[in-house]
């Protein structure tokens, strides 16, 4: 009996371009959901340091209406509530899109915030006692400094992210579950399947994981 | 000049700082005592406004600190500050906690900065540490350091809040020589200190504080030796007993 044999390889040549689709769809919508979802987390996180009321109580209730609901719901919410909202349908993948990047943006926010708040406030104090300005204070200072505890935790919200789209499933955008799902019924086999797409978040994640414990190493030998 | 009208802070309702008025004159170095929570370090932290006083007016030669806005940190630069814990930047070498802030404020170009830090180092004889991290020196290292930083500003006013309080026995002398220098050269220095035998050997003036006022001011011979208020009494010979 050759390799060509087992269930599973014959499973993933004969079905290999959903697989393809649902690894395109999959990657595609983590990158961007993790560059918008970065870019909004951060900016959220100037929110929620701000030493204003207002921009600082937005942010908290965002933050935690976010973190304190179920990803499946929001997902359908966006999806869904598009068009009593704004008035028009959009598809899956956006939905998706919009729903992963918003929800990730408040881990993102947490995580930046926590990190800038680990360091010492002495740091700051000796820097403004020296006439730097809050800007470069935060920029010279505080930040490379926060980067060593954000690093980390910013590494396993991305991998969470990478899982979590696989609940764009459930509004029919075709990514890799979407793919294993397709599969499943096609071929009748209810278990292997699954297999094939657990293996292949898997390397995603495990791949992500390694390059920023790369990262890491290469940070912590700059001191 | 530093000038202090009817200063007051509050943390909450706690009334930290009540009322102080107080004059220092160019070169004048001034020892603050009293014992801890008598508000001492707040006062000197109002003076950069590092604390914001919760009312009253500081000038700094002539200027209302409260009236800056965002030339407070141009003022800054003219007011060194020494911290109890030393806060050097981990991240970066000696020198580079030395230089940064004139190169960051456009004060001096990286070359003159560096050039003015190996000077600094040289007088703190502290040359060989310049291009090791911070983790790796001695508490007694680290603060004078941290003087050479604040020094690498040319300020005209030194604050130091408790600069020997987190050091081993053996360092103290090793700082308070360094700021024994730099009083003799003129340099207008604040010290909050526990060290009564350098503030009656090195200050000008000494300032008493208790409960957030100023019990007494004299010159430091007179205020050691002739303590006129019940309170300052009661506090020397509790620090003076041994």
């Amino acid at each position: 009996m050759g390799v060509k044999d087992l269930n599973i390889i014959k499973l993933l040549i004969k079905y290999r371009y959903y697989y393809l689709v649902g690894i395109k769809i999959t990657l595609v919508l983590s990158f961007l959901s993790l560059i918008i979802g970065s870019t909004l987390g951060s900016l959220l996180s100037l929110f929620k340091l701000s030493k204003y009321r207002l921009p600082k109580a937005l942010s908290t209730i965002y933050i935690e209406v976010v973190r304190g609901t179920p990803m499946m719901v929001q997902i359908a919410l966006v999806y869904f509530g598009s068009y009593v909202m704004i008035g028009m349908d959009i598809s899956g993948f956006a939905a998706a899109l919009i729903a992963v990047s918003l929800n990730s943006a408040a881990y993102v926010a947490e995580i930046i915030r926590s990190g800038i708040q680990s360091i010492d406030k002495g740091q700051t104090e000796a820097s403004r006692s020296l006439g730097i300005t809050q800007g470069q204070t935060m920029r010279y200072i505080i930040l490379p400094q926060a980067v060593k505890n954000i690093l980390p935790a910013l590494g396993n919200e991305f991998v969470t992210l990478i899982k979590e789209t696989s609940v764009a499933s459930t509004i029919g955008v075709a990514d890799l579950m979407y793919a294993s799902k397709i599969v499943q019924s096609n071929s009748f086999q209810p278990f292997n399947p699954l297999i094939i797409v657990a293996i292949i978040y898997f390397i995603f994640t495990f791949s992500l994981s390694q390059l920023i414990g790369l990262l890491e190493r290469r940070l912590s030998h700059n001191d | 000049m530093i000038k202090i009208e009817n200063l007051n802070k509050y943390f909450g309702d706690k009334h930290i700082l009540k009322d102080i008025n107080l004059e220092i004159g160019d070169g004048e170095v001034i020892g603050l005592i009293g014992p801890s929570g008598s508000g001492k370090s707040t006062l000197i932290r109002c003076m950069n406004f590092l604390e914001l006083p919760s009312s009253g007016n500081v000038y700094i030669d002539g200027k209302n600190m409260a009236k800056l806005g965002k030339e407070i940190d141009k003022a800054r630069q003219h007011i060194g500050m020494v911290f109890q814990h030393f806060h050097l930047f981990p991240h970066k070498t000696v020198l580079e906690n030395i230089t940064l802030a004139p190169i960051l404020t456009g004060r001096l170009s990286k070359n003159q900065a560096e050039e003015k830090a190996l000077e600094l180092l040289e007088t703190m004889d502290l040359l060989d540490k310049k291009e090791v991290y911070p983790d790796s020196l001695s508490g007694g290292q680290k603060q004078r350091i941290a003087i050479a930083r604040s020094l690498a500003m040319d300020p005209k006013i030194m604050l130091f809040d408790e600069v020997t309080s987190a050091l081993d026995p053996e360092m103290v002398g090793e700082v308070l020589n360094v700021m024994k220098g730099l009083a003799s050269t003129g340099m207008t220095m604040i010290v909050v200190t526990h060290e009564m035998a350098f503030a009656k050997q090195v200050a000008d003036r000494v300032i008493f504080m208790s409960d957030g006022e100023i019990v007494e001011v004299n010159t430091a011979v007179e205020l050691f030796e002739n303590p006129q208020n019940l309170r300052t009494k009661e506090f020397l010979s509790k620090v003076l007993e041994y």
